[in-house]
């Protein structure tokens, strides 16, 4: 079946079936590949991006629930992000391979809450996990971010 | 490799070693005759495998050593970048074809990443690389002035002379240094002329990419034509196909083949999902006459019972110190404890895959490869061609801690299987899922300690006796000649050299090493993920034990042993983390140093109990590893070593009912979160001693100081790990 999404601003046609999940069509139909397959199961997070601004696991979304909704993955950041600034200054990425659904999680975040706390933090990324350990730097980027687009 | 190679992976892999300039890094641009007309692209061989220069001025440096996170492509290219004074804004590094003449590791002669010893084996090597090119630059500059040698300065990729005033640039001078012989024991900068090397001044190499999506990955690869397979395997270790029922799987849009291959049962189709699908319509029936049965709990039982003498074992020495046979005999007290450790998942993010092509004796991989002298050798026996036939092109790899440098290349060779069944060169993408990858095996195995020691009137070994029984990484693999008389030293290493074992005048350390069909692997940091615990837990239950300070007790012990580096490291430890000083009620310090592939590293956690569980609020932690090239990435290693040596420490095990695995995913298997996850603070000793390696000694201290932490708050023992019992 034919369905159109919405990704990174565009309207783009896909045919499959639709329980495809978002996940897969992003990857294998529409070659946006910084969107990461993880656990497959909504507990590690490597494949958030935004649905209507809020972070989603696209590894859960079926590709016909999708039709009035815009989808936000990391390549439509475009590189200009004050998040991913503050990625490159404080090297973040080790392996990299979890880092686009960090991003997006951090992007949600900082558009709900532009000052966020600790607490604000740990709670908005825990469902993100990074296995080389880069925790410690994600936390000091999203504050890093936080302050110098406030 | 960036998503612009991947159109033409071949041809740009080709193309390096036909010696033609790619230039690294975000850009692609074509083959080097559309970049500098005026040279030859031959020439730009003349740096030798490890260096190309091109008339843009682009320094890329080629890492024989593969990414995965730790740095190792940043990290090798600083030292090529600081003997060359290249312009660090304008370095790039590309990964290296697997080719073991060219890109050997020096000290174990095959092209392998692994031992944290990518900088420590390559820093002479690269280090001469840099500063011959270097010099070949100056002598260029020398003759096109007529000034001079001793004259020319270098830096940032800028070549000059101050008392004519001339100018120029790496990529100017291009065409008349390719002409000059590079000497061939150049003059080695001294630190004090470092510009780069132990400073702030470099950054991540690949931060650009991992941070805008555009790095490619094994999973990220598409190429024309390729299809994506996945295997049912046997829910046991060990078991056989009997028979599989194809029909259901066939009968689906999208599913192309379905066949028999060693390990299991192959499905191929048109994408991932389609492949998923597949899978789970495919019924298999095993045979598990030949299988591990046993549960967890039934193995380390065996373990224990070789251990205690119940069922015979085969042992060997490996640290044999005076004369055990003299102690044990009454008059002195002795203390006993034991530890038992898990088997342990790597459980990279990015599950394992690969890609491979065959045709007939034609055959490439493209993927996270860590050991390609190693795959190559396996499957070139599977395609039926020379080693050095097999070609590799490495990608980034989203982690591997060890699990991609598995010695019997099990998923490589399922890949190859595959691609050679359905052939005509045709690009295959085997995937394993989270669950494949969960219980796929090649696990760090499991261990048992068992220790017994004889004290004197003040509390300190007079005699230590250990017994160590857990299965051998080695043995059985292409690797079994580092088995030596009945010791694999991975097993053993951290309770073998220990620095204790200086300081007593008699040790017996003995292990033994029963086999199962479940098979075993290094996990970052390897023998010291579970040897740090039995040598530093012990301690400091000796310390206590003799109601001594476990600083003072260290320091009595490494004065006897005399070493210096951790009587260095116990002061430097002390003097970062306030040991010692008050901490607020409920909070308490617990203290490890262990030394890992020659990198000492201190760790002084700060701890309470919540819920019973430990909560860890901060790490301090100090290392020396030599000279740092990047001392940030050395604090981004420890901080990783620390929160993946904690995840393990706190939870991580491999749950196996009757010969399955059972916690295959995250919800059953759980790792450190951000909301566990400490502050680490990390402290480089001061060093001009040559480096040594970060990737893994910042693992295996955490959990230790945390038991010791426990002791010291509870008075009670750590006896098995992990801490919190799911």
């Amino acid at each position: 079946m034919g369905f159109i999404l919405n990704v990174n601003g565009k309207d783009m046609t896909v045919e499959t079936e639709g329980e495809t999940p978002l996940l897969w069509v992003l990857r294998d139909e529409l070659r946006l590949t910084a969107t990461k397959y993880g656990c497959g199961i909504a507990q590690c997070g490597a494949c958030t991006v935004l649905a209507d601004g809020e972070a989603v696991r696209s590894c859960q979304m079926a590709v016909e629930d999708l039709a009035d909704v815009k989808i936000t993955t990391l390549e439509g950041l475009e590189g200009k992000h004050p998040l991913q600034k503050a990625w490159l200054k404080h090297d973040v990425a080790q392996c990299g391979y979890c880092q686009p659904g960090q991003i997006m999680s951090a992007v949600a975040l900082l558009s709900e809450t532009p000052d966020p706390t600790d607490e604000d933090i740990t709670d908005a990324m825990s469902g993100n996990i990074c296995r080389c350990g880069t925790y410690q730097r994600i936390r000091a980027a999203i504050k890093d971010a936080a302050k110098n687009s406030g | 490799m960036k998503k612009q190679n991947v159109k033409s992976p071949i041809l740009s892999r080709r193309s390096v070693l036909m010696g033609f300039a790619l230039v690294g890094g975000a850009l692609l641009v074509g083959p080097v005759s559309q970049m500098a007309k005026a040279v030859s692209e031959k020439d730009f061989g003349k740096f030798g495998p490890f260096l190309k220069i091109t008339s843009d001025g682009i320094v890329t440096v080629i890492s024989k050593h593969c990414e995965f996170g730790q740095g190792s492509h940043t990290g090798l290219a600083i030292i090529v970048a600081e003997e060359l004074d290249a312009d660090w804004q304008k370095v790039r590094v590309e990964m290296a074809p697997a080719n073991m003449a060219l890109f050997g590791h020096t000290k174990l002669k095959i092209q392998i990443t692994g031992g944290s010893s990518t900088i420590s084996n390559s820093w002479d090597q690269l280090r001469r690389v840099g500063a011959s090119t270097r010099a070949a630059f100056v002598q260029a500059a020398s003759e096109l002035w007529n000034v001079p040698a001793v004259e020319i300065m270098v830096d940032k990729g800028v070549v000059s002379h101050v008392g004519s005033g001339k100018t120029t640039e790496f990529g100017k001078l291009l065409r008349r240094a390719v002409e000059i012989t590079l000497p061939a024991e150049p003059v080695l900068k001294t630190p004090d002329m470092f510009k780069l090397i132990g400073t702030e001044n470099t950054f991540r190499l690949d931060g650009k990419s991992k941070t805008t999506g555009t790095e490619i990955y094994t999973e990220d690869v598409q190429l024309p034509h390729m299809l994506v397979a996945m295997v049912v395997h046997s829910p046991r270790f060990g078991g056989k196909l009997v028979r599989f029922e194809a029909q259901a799987a066939l009968a689906l849009s999208g599913v192309v083949d379905v066949f028999e291959i060693p390990s299991g049962v192959a499905v191929v189709a048109k994408n991932t999902y389609m492949a998923l699908k597949g899978r789970a319509a495919l019924q298999a029936t095993w045979d598990d006459s030949a299988a591990e049965m046993r549960s967890d709990f039934e193995i380390m039982a065996d373990h224990k019972a070789i251990a205690n003498g119940d069922v015979a074992g085969e042992w060997g020495a490996f640290e044999t110190v005076g004369d055990i046979g003299s102690a044990f005999k009454g008059g002195y007290e002795t203390m006993a404890c034991s530890y038992d450790f898990p088997y342990l998942a790597h459980s990279a993010m990015e599950p394992m895959n690969c890609v491979a092509q065959v045709e007939g004796k034609r055959v490439k991989l493209t993927f996270g490869a860590q050991s390609q002298t190693g795959d190559q050798r396996i499957i070139a026996a599977i395609i039926g061609c020379k080693p050095d036939e097999v070609e590799i092109e490495t990608l980034h790899a989203g982690g591997s801690f060890g699990r991609r440098s598995v010695a019997i290349s099990d998923y490589q060779s399922e890949a190859v299987y595959i691609a050679k069944k359905i052939g005509g060169f045709t690009p295959i993408k085997l995937i394993w899922t989270r669950e494949d990858d969960s219980a796929g095996g090649s696990y760090r195995a499991m261990a048992y300690h068992k220790i017994k020691i004889e004290v004197d009137k003040s509390g300190y070994p007079l005699a230590w006796q250990h017994r160590l029984v857990s299965e051998s990484i080695l043995a059985g693999t292409q690797f079994a000649a580092g088995v030596r008389n009945g010791v694999d030293r991975t097993v053993v290493e951290g309770v073998q050299g220990s620095p204790y074992f200086k300081a007593i005048a008699a040790v017996d350390a003995q292990v033994s090493m029963p086999k199962s069909p479940i098979p075993v692997l290094w996990l970052r940091s390897v023998g010291s993920t579970h040897t740090a615990m039995a040598m530093e837990h012990t301690i400091d239950q000796l310390a206590r034990r003799a109601d001594i300070n476990p600083v003072e007790y260290r320091r009595v012990l490494y004065k006897k042993a005399g070493n210096e580096r951790h009587l260095r490291m116990l002061d430097f430890i002390v003097e970062k983390s306030g040991w010692g000083t008050p901490i607020e009620d409920g909070w308490v310090r617990g203290m490890a140093i262990h030394e890992c592939f020659n990198t000492v590293v201190a760790n002084v956690v700060e701890l309470r109990m919540e819920d019973g569980e430990p909560h860890i609020r901060r790490v301090i932690l100090a290392v020396d590893c030599g000279l740092a090239i990047s001392p940030d990435q050395v604090r981004a290693q420890m901080e990783g070593g620390v929160y993946y040596g904690l995840s393990f420490a706190l939870y991580g095990e491999v749950k196996i009912d009757k010969g399955i695995v059972q916690n295959t995913n995250f919800d059953t298997s759980r790792v450190l979160r951000m909301e566990d996850a400490p502050i680490v603070e990390t402290h480089i000793m001061p060093s001009a001693n040559r480096p040594s390696g970060a990737g893994e000694p910042g693992t295996p201290v955490v959990g230790p100081a945390v038991a010791n932490a426990i002791l010291a708050l509870t008075g009670k023992a750590t006896v098995s790990l992990p801490f919190v019992k799911s």
